[in-house]
């Protein structure tokens, strides 16, 4: 096999990459145009150094219609830290308690958390809205982040990692008089760091995704997402300035795209252990 | 399984499993009961008097044939998202895990796509698709195809599939092609010795060691298409032309939300909800097995 060439796997695969290469392309070289040209249907597949400055513009003014692309960078940055390190916090924690402790209902309160798998926001929007407007949580940073904290999955897979160590490290960590806080720190953290690294891309761009969520709870349009704000800006038809609208999704996709390229190796492993 | 060794503070654990519970119970649990007791209640029309009225919601929504074209139209859907992005991902992860040349650069330009989101593709497929603007789109017209998904809602439907299929393939890609890195080398290797070659090999050696992971995306992939497509079909077609592409998730979101009708939206919601834990509990079936077999 040595010194030939695999034709047909380099077919399939150019293809596959151009599936995606191409409409991000597409978009990136139509960000530059002028919007008539765009609006009279002439794309073309060559970016115009010239027109690089819409990206300022978006930044700065946004769109028609939408407030500055900054501020919902800003707000979908926050957005999808806060849900990351939330995440990674409380399950840590709760991982942490149902595997090295005993207390009373610690089952009950496994069996809990894990029911979460099956309620996806989509099935109960309406009486979710309805706690969230009883809790005055509607249009708060707050309401827009912390409901999606809970998580499962991550739960689990803490649980299963907590479970595979030895209970040699477990010895030897108790005979020097570690406590739980210093256990937690000095040998459980270090230990699922791969893990925490996979976990936090996957809840990154899990945040940063976010769609219907926001929609329900956040119609303050100073609490616009990337994601809101560039459907919004599809949405009034006839006055799109398309260049604005591509060279918003160009921004909106950067900062996921980033992240999980820079972690790959992580994040890949860490996907396909966690199974999901 | 259990751990043996064990810490002895009893009020700590408490402490720790505090946060992830109440938001649990106050954000998942609390209006999941709610959702449950609201599709067995209806409001009279001024929204003053509530009353319990048992199934008759569910048996109104059943007798709705607006509703049971929406699930059908909603199975279509997810059946024909799932079998192109996995379809697509298998042919792209068979030819990845070959001894290539740039197998690292494929595999990259693969993967990024899983950081795309929903709503976001359906920007990208509107600039590729539409009508006036898209590239696609203009020369579907130019040949003179009378492409316009506004408009006809069989095209509608191909494209909210087609972004919607789209956007999964990565997640796909990432699966398979490590599930077929896991075959071990020497059983392809003996199959090749018995002289197994090419689509045979695959369909009777390499297939049937990978069908654990194709049941389990196939899970993931029409749960993925049930629900976190709502971005995608909202963004592009808001479930229209008519209801042309409006599946049960647009619906429960168009009458709870829009149109304000709670008693039939929770019911569709508990519909809904039963879907998720029939597919979860099939998942956890077959995950079990998986692990057991392994």
């Amino acid at each position: 096999m040595k010194g030939r060439i695999d034709w047909p796997a380099h077919v399939v695969l150019g293809f596959g990459v151009l599936l995606f290469l191409l409409p991000i392309w597409l978009v990136l070289a139509g960000s530059t145009l002028q919007p008539d040209e765009v609006a009279r249907g002439e794309l073309s597949l060559i970016p115009r150094l010239s027109g690089l400055d819409v990206y300022a513009r978006v930044l700065i003014e946004g769109s028609p219609g939408t407030g500055p692309v900054w501020r919902m960078l800003l707000v979908s940055f926050c957005m999808a830290m806060s849900i990351a390190i939330g995440k990674l916090a409380i399950s840590i924690l709760s991982a942490y308690a149902i595997v090295f402790f005993r207390f009373p209902f610690r089952m009950a309160a496994f069996w809990v958390i894990f029911i979460t798998l099956m309620l996806p926001v989509e099935v109960r929007i309406i009486p979710t809205f309805t706690v969230m407007s009883d809790m005055s949580l509607i249009n708060t940073f707050p309401g827009l982040t912390v409901p999606l904290i809970a998580s499962a999955t991550a739960t689990l897979l803490f649980r299963q990692t907590f479970l595979a160590i030895p209970d040699e490290l477990f010895e030897a960590a108790r005979m020097d008089g570690a406590g739980p806080w210093r256990f937690l720190r000095d040998i459980l953290i270090p230990v699922s760091a791969t893990n925490i690294a996979a976990l936090f891309v996957i809840q990154f761009v899990y945040g940063w995704n976010q769609y219907l969520w926001p929609l329900l709870v956040a119609t303050d349009p100073k609490l616009d997402t990337i994601v809101i704000g560039i459907v919004k800006m599809i949405g009034g038809e006839t006055q799109t300035e398309w260049n604005r609208v591509m060279a918003t999704a160009v921004l909106a996709l950067l900062p996921p795209i980033s992240v999980v390229v820079l972690m790959q190796k992580w994040f890949v492993k860490g996907l396909t252990e966690s199974n999901k | 399984m259990e751990r043996r060794t064990i810490f002895s503070d009893r009020l700590l654990p408490i402490l720790l499993v505090l946060p992830q519970l109440a938001i649990t119970i106050v954000f998942f649990l609390w209006p999941t009961g709610q959702a449950i007791w609201l599709s067995l209640t209806r409001a009279d029309p001024f929204g003053i008097r509530v009353q319990f009225v048992g199934l008759e919601n569910f048996w109104d929504l059943f007798a709705d044939p607006l509703y049971t074209a929406t699930v059908l139209r909603s199975i279509f859907f997810c059946a024909l998202v799932a079998a192109i992005s996995l379809g697509l991902a298998m042919l792209l992860a068979v030819a990845a895990d070959r001894e290539i040349a740039f197998r690292r650069f494929y595999r990259i330009f693969l993967i990024w796509p899983y950081a795309i989101a929903p709503a976001v593709a359906a920007v990208l497929w509107i600039l590729l698709l539409h009508p006036q603007i898209g590239l696609i789109g203009r020369w579907l017209n130019a040949l003179g195809l009378g492409w316009d998904y506004k408009i006809n809602g069989g095209q509608a439907m191909l494209v909210v599939i087609l972004a919607s299929a789209w956007k999964e393939i990565s997640y796909n890609f990432i699966f398979l092609l490590a599930g077929l890195q896991s075959i071990s080398a020497s059983v392809v290797e003996a199959a090749r010795m018995d002289g197994a070659r090419g689509f045979f090999r695959f369909r009777t050696v390499t297939l049937p060691l990978l069908m654990p992971t194709v049941f389990f995306l196939l899970v993931v992939n029409l749960v993925y298409a049930a629900f976190d497509t709502f971005g995608t079909i909202w963004a592009m077609t808001s479930g229209g032309p008519g209801k042309a592409t409006e599946t049960l998730v647009i619906k429960v979101y168009r009458d709870g939300i829009v149109n304000q009708d709670i008693g039939s939206s929770s019911a569709q919601s508990v519909v809904l909800m039963i879907g998720v834990i029939a597919l979860t509990a099939l998942q956890f079936r077959f995950l079990g097995r998986r692990s057991g077999g392994e």
